[in-house]
């Protein structure tokens, strides 16, 4: 069986949370670099999988597919029983990582992006940081994490007991906020988002791909 | 089995997404109104329900579940075989369903909304609508509907030849955005999304959800 191929960029987030739930399922793949910095997902080759233009893409045999969340459900499905499992045990379990899967993508996602871009990429496009824009985004982020702060104080995890793809999904931008924005305190300010973070965040799996996010 | 209780409001884009899927899977439930208008959504009896503050949150049984997106697709699963199919046939169907819903949560529904509140909402608080961030979000808009238009040409429905979760996704949204905004060209103008919105927003289970007033 083909390996399934993996179009991304070293440094991006959405790559990196897909190459995690690929060595969480211990599944074989191959990485073809979009080069982000000379536009080659703007270009026809890569429109014609991605229309979007946006990276990851993964391509499974004949299934295409994009959005990194979506090929993270996709994989966690189709590798069910092999490697970590990703998505609770149970059907009440399952709905419980989607809840908090779609926390990340509307709630915690908007305000950690505009962060994360404000500091570390609009100044490598010789632009300024926008320090009212990181300030208001880090009074949402707050909020946000007040409630996982409750949250976590009850349950291990953010869908329960178990790690599932509701945390996958927050290692590649948390990453940045503490290693490159100097926005650590925000996550080490909270007893259990950063007893949660130190535990996901040290997973080998994760550990692996975060090599390829390091920042000068 | 008790019934689904479904914690909303049902002029709530979210609240009716969840409501129709509810009716395209023919499952009872029950609405008990969280009226929205007197903040009863922050106050520490709902947000021990759902502590984001935000409609819609289901109780079925043990399970109590937040988030439009990951309710329909908690109900797509749990009643498969029954109603309206929304997730496909094969495990390559789902993951195209899921694909486009994603599409919808992070690129659609951002412009479409954010062009809601301008001009339904501010108003409405007594503010008036801000027409450059109209403008601006209408110009986002147009560039992801002419990928949809481009996908439509090829494909009956987002995900496929088939209705799905994908497509339930961009009703209630897209509902408000042709007939409360005055935005319908934007949909009107484009052949094949025009064909794919007036397969889609005649389902009777969405009329069903979008004729209710009260």
């Amino acid at each position: 069986m083909a390996a399934i191929k993996v179009h991304g960029f070293h440094a991006s987030t959405a790559t990196n949370m897909v190459l995690c739930c690929l060595n969480e399922k211990q599944v074989e793949y191959d990485f073809v670099l979009i080069d982000l910095l000379t536009g080659a997902h703007k270009k026809p080759q890569y429109l014609a999988l991605n229309p979007f233009g946006v990276v990851p893409t993964i391509q499974d045999g004949d299934l295409t597919l994009f959005e990194s969340r979506a090929i993270l459900r996709y994989l966690a499905q189709k590798f069910k029983g092999q490697g970590t499992d990703l998505l609770g045990s149970t059907l009440s379990e399952e709905a419980l990582v989607y809840q908090w899967c779609e926390v990340e993508g509307q709630s915690f996602n908007p305000p950690v992006s505009t962060i994360v871009s404000q500091i570390l990429v609009v100044p490598r496009r010789g632009g300024s940081t926008d320090e009212a824009a990181v300030e208001m985004n880090i009074e949402k982020l707050g909020k946000v994490l007040d409630i996982y702060e409750e949250r976590l104080s009850k349950s291990k995890y953010l869908a329960g007991d178990f790690f599932s793809l509701a945390d996958l999904q927050h290692l590649p931008h948390t990453h940045y906020l503490v290693s490159a924005c100097g926005k650590g305190d925000l996550i080490s300010s909270r007893k259990h988002v950063n007893a949660w973070w130190e535990d996901i965040s040290s997973r080998p799996t994760w550990q692996k791909v975060a090599e390829n996010m390091k920042v000068n | 089995m008790a019934t689904i209780k479904v914690h909303g409001h049902h002029l709530s884009t979210a609240t009716r997404l969840v409501l129709c899927c509810l009716e395209e899977k023919q499952v009872d439930y029950e609405l008990v109104v969280v009226d929205l208008a007197a903040g009863a959504h922050k106050k520490p009896q709902y947000l021990a329900l759902s502590p984001f503050g935000v409609v819609p949150t289901i109780q079925d049984g043990d399970l109590t579940l937040f988030e439009s997106r990951a309710i329909v697709k908690y109900l797509a699963k749990k009643y498969k075989g029954q109603g309206t199919e929304l997730f496909g046939n094969s495990l390559s169907e789902e993951a195209l369903v899921e694909q486009w819903c994603e599409v919808e949560g992070q690129s659609y529904n951002s412009p479409a909304s954010a062009i809601l509140f301008q001009i339904l909402f501010v108003p409405m608080r007594g503010g008036t609508t801000d027409e450059a961030v109209v403008e601006m979000n209408v110009e986002k808009l147009v560039k992801v509907l002419d990928i949809y238009e481009e996908r439509l040409s090829k494909s009956k429905y987002l995900a496929g030849d088939f209705f799905s979760l994908a497509d339930l996704q961009h009703l209630p949204t897209t509902h408000y955005l042709v007939t409360a905004c005055g935005k319908g060209d934007l949909i009107s103008s484009r052949k094949h999304v025009k064909a794919w919105w007036e397969d889609i927003s005649c389902r009777p289970a969405w009329k069903k959800v979008s004729e209710k007033s009260s």
